[in-house]
């Protein structure tokens, strides 16, 4: 007959539970999200195309592409996609000008003939190729643009996506539409994000008329089609006086451009961290951090804004497509980026002007359409995605 | 009567809607130079004046504030300033309804087959159509309306000549522009139908409805189609609003003579009547159907009470 075990001591006990603690690791709301996520064929997809989308969008200047914006209409118009190499010229034009410089040393300084030399020297330094093949390269993409040249000197990826009608190399304006496009979405989504989130706390916390009012107004905002507005709006800042307004404050039209969307995209958020902070505002540690004599835009900010982060990203999701793509329709209307300036929505433009019965030049449209058409739908993939994994009763919703 | 104090109610908040639009839109006109009569031509002093006296501009602000707002109550918008002998209500006149048979045709095609593919898969769930469906609706969502109109024009006009490239007038030139205005909201209504089926399907009154030997098409269209239908209904608000931005587009694209096309004219030329003209059309147009989708979803869901 076993021996029954003696009752485990209450150091064993305590030394169980210990382990047993040391066992089971807590899991947070965005561990869990995250494996739910990784479970998601498509969404990881998605995902990853994403990424190589963004990478490839801000190593652009580094990548041998030819210049996005370089027009030789007299040979290169509208040429079909094609494999034919491509070279920027550089090392030659910097060879003749070396040749020149050494020309010159051989005359005496001061001469006429050196004097004429070093001039025409100077005149070809300014006219460097550099110049003309990118457009105002800011401190970001210059040293990307050096070492570019520094690594992969004249060669350039061939046409292989055709030329536009000004003989533009269509990959490389994919490429640096692509900037322009996600750097909207991005920009325009954190306006709306930092809007849209205080609107609602705000709204949500103070309760009362505050938020009545409050409220009413974005009511009234959802009626006003702000398409229109944002075109009446575009179309002032087009005009020349506003535009020297603008130059002399060193604001593009983009940047207005940009905040505008943003500015626009915050009602559906804000009603939504309204309802979420309601909820949160009568609970405990909101109580304990007005005990401990936080204001009142402390406990909003501090406290409840940061327990509403699941939902407002789950929004975002939503948000960041739908900012690209109005970007898009703006552009492709003439009323967003403007050149030289490229986005994806400008070069479809551009590809349905060139549209004729006679010959349809299908690659002016195809690449940037499908550039946009993937990233959006990935986005929609990715955004499906993460509604499921940070809120699994918001399925298929 | 309570749907009347709902009308009467929602008519009150348009008003002042429209009135915010419109305060900011007249200011927005007024306070940036360079209006509407600095062309290209040069204007004589006496030409211009003349021409500021016509159109009301050389009087105090607050003073052409009220005239236009008075003008405006009375639904006039005035003459337009670079369309000439031509006041903006004939022009909307014009274009209002191409736009609205377009719109409609454009939701037509959305609602049909939107709903159909919706119901298909949830009956079918998991299937080959099922999957395929779900495909093309995130497809139709996340491809801009233009760039699938270019794709379609470049096929079906071009290559395959089946349609007329662009214009306004008989049947054949609507359907390619109807279609692509509609497609993104397929694909939505599409996944709202799918979804709002599945749960409804999954109700005890759809069991009863089998036990007492409804043939299954009966239950679907009859017992589950109703209830899948609020979140579609819902979803129609916002769907309108984008309709009317899509067509905005479309219109471009295909040369229809719509209120769009005026409106982005009116914009790139400065013609800031025209261009007032039309937005606070729009914007009487989206409250109003904004509150037809409110009241219609009070009709078929009657546990939604009006506010």
């Amino acid at each position: 007959m076993p021996i029954p075990n003696q009752p485990p001591s209450e150091l064993e006990r305590l030394a169980a539970i210990l382990q047993e603690a040391h066992d089971v690791h807590g899991v947070s709301l965005w561990a869990d999200a995250w494996k739910r996520l990784k479970r998601n064929k498509a969404a990881m997809i998605s995902l990853w195309s994403l990424l190589t989308i963004v990478l490839l969008a801000i190593l652009t200047p580094l990548l041998p592409l030819q210049s996005p914006i370089y027009q030789d209409v007299k040979n290169r118009e509208l040429l079909p996609p094609q494999w034919e190499g491509f070279s920027l010229g550089i090392k030659q034009y910097d060879e003749e000008t070396a040749r020149l410089i050494a020309e010159a040393d051989l005359q005496v300084a001061g001469n006429a003939k050196h004097k004429e030399l070093m001039t025409e020297v100077e005149a070809r330094e300014q006219k460097h190729p550099i110049n003309l093949y990118w457009n105002d390269p800011n401190f970001l993409t210059k040293p990307l643009i050096s070492l570019r040249l520094l690594l992969f000197g004249d060669f350039c990826i061939p046409s292989i996506f055709g030329t536009d009608k000004l003989g533009r190399d269509v990959l490389s304006r994919v490429f640096w539409g692509s900037r322009i496009s996600l750097a909207c979405g991005f920009i325009a989504t954190l306006v709306s994000l930092m809007i849209g989130v205080s609107y609602g706390a705000i709204s949500g916390y103070m309760g009362g008329w505050v938020d009545n009012l409050m409220m009413r107004l974005v009511d009234v905002f959802y009626s006003i089609p702000f398409i229109f507005i944002v075109i009446f709006i575009m179309s002032f800042l087009s005009s020349p006086d506003v535009r020297e307004v603008l130059q002399e404050y060193h604001i593009g039209q983009i940047h207005v451009f940009f905040l505008l969307i943003g500015a626009i995209y915050w009602l559906t958020m804000a009603r939504v961290v309204r309802g979420q902070v309601i909820s949160l505002k009568n609970e405990q540690f909101v109580e304990a951090a007005k005990t401990i004599g936080a204001t009142r835009m402390q406990i909003v900010f501090r406290h409840l804004v940061p327990n509403v982060m699941g939902i407002v990203i789950v929004y975002l999701t939503l948000t960041i497509p739908a900012v690209i793509r109005f970007e898009a329709f703006l552009s492709f209307l003439g009323m967003g980026v403007e050149a030289p300036n490229i986005s994806w929505g400008l070069l479809v433009n551009e590809g349905v002007q060139v549209i004729t019965i006679i010959k349809t030049y299908w690659w002016m449209i195809a690449f940037s359409g499908m550039a946009l058409a993937t990233t959006l739908f990935a986005l929609n993939f990715l955004g499906d995605g993460v509604r499921d994994a940070l809120d699994p009763k918001l399925k298929n919703k | 009567m309570q749907v009347l104090t709902f009308l009467l109610k929602r008519f009150g908040w348009m008003i002042i809607t429209v009135w915010i639009v419109f305060t900011v839109s007249f200011f927005l006109m007024r306070q940036i130079p360079g209006g509407p009569l600095n062309g290209e031509r040069v204007l004589s002093e006496a030409v211009r004046a003349r021409l500021e006296a016509r159109y009301n501009l050389d009087a105090p602000i607050s003073e052409q504030y009220f005239t236009h707002l008075w003008n405006t109550v009375r639904l006039d918008f005035g003459p337009s300033f670079k369309l000439q002998d031509y006041t903006v209500n004939e022009i909307l006149a014009q274009g209002f309804p191409v736009s609205a048979a377009l719109g409609i045709l454009g939701m037509v095609f959305a609602i049909t087959i939107g709903m159909t593919s919706g119901v298909v898969s949830a009956v079918r769930r998991n299937s080959a159509y099922d999957y395929s469906f779900m495909m093309m609706a995130t497809l139709g969502i996340a491809i801009p309306n233009f760039v699938l109109a270019a794709m379609l024009i470049v096929i079906f006009v071009f290559n395959l000549q089946m349609f007329p490239a662009a214009g306004w007038g008989d049947l054949n030139q609507i359907i390619l522009p109807a279609f692509c205005l509609g497609a993104p909201f397929a694909g939505y209504i599409a996944r709202l139908t799918r979804t709002g089926m599945l749960e409804v399907l999954g109700n005890d009154y759809i069991r009863t409805a089998y036990a007492k030997g409804l043939s299954p098409r009966t239950v679907v269209m009859k017992h589950g189609l109703r209830g899948a239908l609020l979140p579609v209904v819902s979803y129609l608000g916002p769907a309108i609003a984008g309709i009317l931005t899509g067509s905005l587009v479309l219109e471009r694209i295909f040369v229809i003579p719509g209120m769009g096309s005026h409106f982005i004219e009116a914009a790139i030329q400065r013609d800031y009547t025209l261009a007032m003209g039309a937005l606070l059309t729009y914007t009487v147009l989206l409250f109003g159907m904004n509150t037809l989708v409110d009241l219609a979803y009070s009709i078929i869901d009657p546990r939604v009470k009006l506010e």
